[in-house]
């Protein structure tokens, strides 16, 4: 059985509206939906709420599917650390559950709602696992798909499957988990997710330091990355995206912010504290956060609230994933190509750069290319995060994978949606 | 368990096959006379044995892609096998296949301390990885048992764990870059130093693959600074309920340690009369509780749980005051697999993980269970995961001994899935297992498994 209802998102970006998607209520009504599409040849935009529409290529599709009608938590077992919700189960609730019992998600799921136009905390947890996109904790806590115990998914051959299970340590069969999480519900798509939640910790600071040259932030990123101070975030970002903070001390900073975040208990996080101050100290002033303030702008950095507002009609967005050592290089080789802004996250291993449309002109190709370059010098990668759907068809947004892997991926593409009904071209071009 | 009849046709071939990979392989070693071959006709899983048709064991990369592509086109099976330390029969030979050793590809190819990341080839032990890095407060977090002689290939095929996956995962959570050959000689390389590479993830399905998808020629890993400090804790508990209730209540009370081990009153005998760890020998369990961190954090949290195991009902707690007494207390958990081989001429061990609030019911009917089958049985639990190791002691020789612990260890596993846990935690499904597959999977989920697997392996 399958309700009509109206897209849900706004529509910054220009893509086609698709009116009226499928939303199934229940595995069997999703498994249906597939059946229906791929006996019929009919292609499906897949989405959770929609908010993360914007990320990959734009699908052409003959019809949307979302799982706006498929939520519940239908286990939480807090002391065995484990929660279980079907895969449109909004964020909000996901989250409500795990406050009640002091939990959270340690991979520091990102709402990247607004950086695509919407509203913020939109998303659902299938969205979250499809898209395996993690935040600020990532280099310490893992990626989203780390998180991941188990799935129930249809497959594009409209068939439903399970893996993993309830437990947080399996080896029971492939980990078919890791090969939907990151897949852009390109192979299946999730009808419910089984996930490891932990505890949150009874006190968090954060240390910022404040230095106009942006080599000292990356410097002292490095150096706490090689301490035994147990930091659960290393951040850089520079004055302009420091005056964008609703955070007083950094908002207020007139200079690049670095900042180390330090969790843990309440009666030894203070010491802690002091130890890494101390440290900062000798490169230049330091100022610390406390809980409230302290949460508030990691979740800025996680949801892009320090990036520059751009006009998306003409401006790119990149996310580069970089060995975490050559931030500095990184940073000097894309000054040499562009005056956009730069956000260091991931202990440097992660990059956001923002270009504004009049430096890529009729040109956004060859600006792509530029960007690519310089990832790839040092090994890592750049994902067109945000631009228009014009250049997200133009330019390959995950960048090419090797020939090998390329055929690998077409293989297990045809082999889970052998008709291609599953968002066509999301990911790849070909498949 | 029943295997594939081999290939009549293919064992004749054995002769031309081996000349045809000593051309292959000019710097690798080929046997296939029976007594080389005794070798490897068993893995860590002793209670099964098979001669391989031949054992190829490659020099480098280049002779893998060489075999693999030889093999591929030939249609000949190849079992790849790191140190052979499987409990599960995952590096059981084929009578009719090619046993592919990658015991010389051991060189550590880059230690980048800037990037915490140390690339290996998969021959280099699990715990050489940590040993290379050492001198620089490093050290790489998967711990299996057997990691001074498993090779992190193999532990990656396996997703190998070990006491410390509590708070930093199995290895599938702490590899960053793999290169792959597949059976076409293709060779993939995936991730790398850095987070997150675009496209599907298929370095993490590899990881656990159990060397079905490819065999993993270069592996690199991420390595964590040592903690500033490290503390074990030992408690003695009168009754098992009590143990699990306080790994219960540590868990509620927000402290994940690094490692929570337990161990019944048959384990504790055994690793105490093996190591003399100094272990309460009146108790029922034993609880082994591991804090890492910066000082203040472990000060902290170690006085928590004293006051938590307390309550719980422990009899005796001590907390390691040295390097060398947190080691002697982890002495005996870490050689409580060869203890318990002491008391009895053979040991079955088991890998089911159930969710760990089940454990005291699940322990009980292990109990009741080894009664009816008239076989001991020593538990060694990964408390803080959910993780049993059950280990049911038999004679190999008595006859009908194997058959019973067989029997008996697929009752234990049945219990587990039942609770609501699963077959296998971190030994793997190897061909222990294989036949256990169906009882938890569907024919639906199952052959989405197998389209996966077609897809690196057109013929698997």
């Amino acid at each position: 059985m399958c309700i009509g209802v109206s897209y849900p998102i706004l529509n910054l970006n220009g893509s086609d509206v698709i009116p009226d998607p499928f939303t199934p209520d229940s595995e069997d009504a999703l498994k249906d939906v597939l059946a229906e599409a791929l006996t019929s040849g009919r292609t499906l935009e897949v989405s959770g709420a929609g908010t993360k529409r914007g990320l990959g290529r734009p699908v052409a599709a003959d019809a949307g599917l979302t799982l706006a009608g498929l939520t519940g938590i239908t286990y939480y077992a807090p002391g065995e650390l484990v929660m279980e919700a079907q895969a449109g189960t909004p964020m909000a609730e996901i989250t409500a559950a795990l406050d009640e019992q002091n939990q959270r998600l340690a991979f520091e799921p990102t709402d990247l709602g607004p950086l695509y136009g919407g509203a913020p905390g939109q998303g659902t947890i299938g969205g979250v696992f499809a898209c395996n996109l993690a935040g600020p904790r990532r280099p310490f806590a893992g990626a989203a798909r780390d998180h991941l115990l188990g799935i129930r998914a249809v497959s594009g051959r409209a068939e439903t499957f399970t893996a993993g299970g309830r437990v947080v340590k399996n080896v029971t069969g492939y980990d078919m988990g890791k090969l939907l999480a990151g897949s852009l519900g390109t192979l299946a798509v999730f009808s419910q997710v089984t996930f490891k939640v932990l505890p949150k910790p009874e006190a968090e600071r954060t240390v910022l330091l404040f230095s106009s040259a942006p080599d000292d932030g990356l410097n002292a990123l490095n150096r706490a990355a090689g301490e035994v101070w147990d930091i659960s975030a290393g951040a850089h970002i520079g004055k302009p995206a420091a005056a964008r903070s609703a955070v007083s001390y950094v908002v207020g900073a007139e200079t690049s912010v670095t900042a180390v975040r330090l969790e843990g208990a309440r009666g030894a996080v203070d010491e802690r504290t002091a130890m890494v101050r101390a440290a900062f100290d000798e490169i230049g002033p330091t100022e610390e956060l406390h809980r409230h303030n302290s949460h508030r702008f990691w979740h800025e950095l996680r949801d892009g609230a320090l990036l520059p507002a751009m006009d998306v009609d003409a401006s790119q967005l990149w996310r580069l994933t970089l060995p975490p050592a050559d931030a500095a290089m990184a940073l000097d080789r894309l000054a040499a190509i562009t005056n956009g802004e730069l956000l260091f996250d991931w202990l440097g291993g992660l990059v956001w750069l923002s270009i504004p449309g009049s430096e890529i002109g009729y040109a956004p190709e060859q600006m792509a290319a530029a960007v690519r370059a310089v990832a790839a010098q040092g090994g890592g990668h750049a994902v067109l995060m945000r631009a228009t759907d014009e250049m997200r068809r133009q330019i390959s947004v995950f960048g090419a994978a090797g020939v090998d892997q390329m055929a690998l991926t077409r293989r297990i593409k045809n082999n889970f949606d052998p008709g291609g009904i599953l968002n066509p071209g999301r990911m790849y071009e070909s498949c | 368990m029943d295997m594939p009849l081999p290939d009549a046709g293919v064992i004749a071939r054995r002769a031309e096959i081996a000349h045809e990979l000593r051309r292959l392989m000019p710097h690798g070693t080929v046997v296939d006379h029976a007594a080389g071959l005794s070798a490897f006709e068993s893995d860590g899983l002793t209670a099964y044995r098979q001669q391989p048709l031949i054992a190829a064991l490659p020099a480098d990369r280049d002779e893998v892609v060489a075999v693999m592509a030889f093999c591929g086109r030939e249609k000949i099976k190849i079992v790849p096998r790191g140190a052979g330390t499987s409990l599960s029969g995952g590096a059981l030979p084929l009578a009719d296949g090619i046993t592919l050793g990658l015991s010389r590809l051991n060189r550590i190819l880059d230690i980048d301390i800037a990037n915490r990341t140390v690339t290996v080839e998969p021959g280099v032990t699990n715990l050489a990885i940590s040993g290379a890095v050492r001198g620089q407060g490093f050290y790489y977090a998967p711990d299996p048992s057997s990691q001074v002689a498993c090779t992190i290939g193999g532990n990656v095929a396996e997703n190998a764990g070990g006491v410390h996956c509590l708070k930093y995962g199995l290895t599938t959570n702490n590899i960053l870059g793999l290169e792959v050959v597949l059976v076409t000689g293709e060779v993939v390389r995936l991730g790398g130093k850095c987070l997150d590479a675009p496209g599907l993830d298929l370095m993490g399905v590899i990881a656990g693959s159990e060397g079905l998808l490819g065999v993993v020629t270069e592996v690199t890993v991420r390595i964590l600074r040592t903690p500033e400090t490290a503390q074990a804790m030992l408690m003695g508990f009168a009754q098992v309920e009590d143990a699990a209730r306080a790994v219960g209540d540590i868990i509620a009370a927000g402290i994940i340690p690094a490692g929570m081990e337990m161990m019944d009153r048959p384990a504790i005998h055994a690793a105490e009369a093996f190591v003399g760890a100094g272990y309460p020998l009146e108790a029922e369990a034993l609880l082994i509780v591991e804090l890492d961190g910066p000082g203040a954090e472990v000060a902290l949290a170690s006085a928590q749980i004293e006051s938590i195991a307390r309550a719980a009902g422990a009899g005796t707690i001590r907390t390691s005051e040295n390097e060398a007494e947190r080691l002697a207390f982890w002495a005996g958990r870490k050689a409580a697999f060869p203890a318990v081989g002491r008391l009895s001429p053979d040991y079955y061990c088991m890998d089911g993980t159930i969710p760990r609030g089940r454990l005291p019911e699940v322990l009980g009917k292990i109990s009741e269970m080894s009664a009816r089958y008239g076989l001991s049985v020593a538990n060694v639990f990964h408390a803080g995961d959910g993780n049993l190791h059950p280990l049911i002691l038999y004679d190999a020789n008595a006859e009908g001994e194997l058959e019973r612990a067989e029997a008996f260890g697929t009752e234990i596993l049945r219990l587990c899935v039942a609770v609501g846990g699963v077959l296998t935690g971190e030994h793997g499904v190897g061909v222990e297992k294989r036949d256990l597959m169906g009882e938890v999977f569907s024919e639906d989920d199952l052959a989405h498994q197998q389209r996966l697997k077609c897809a690196f392996d057109a013929d698997g």
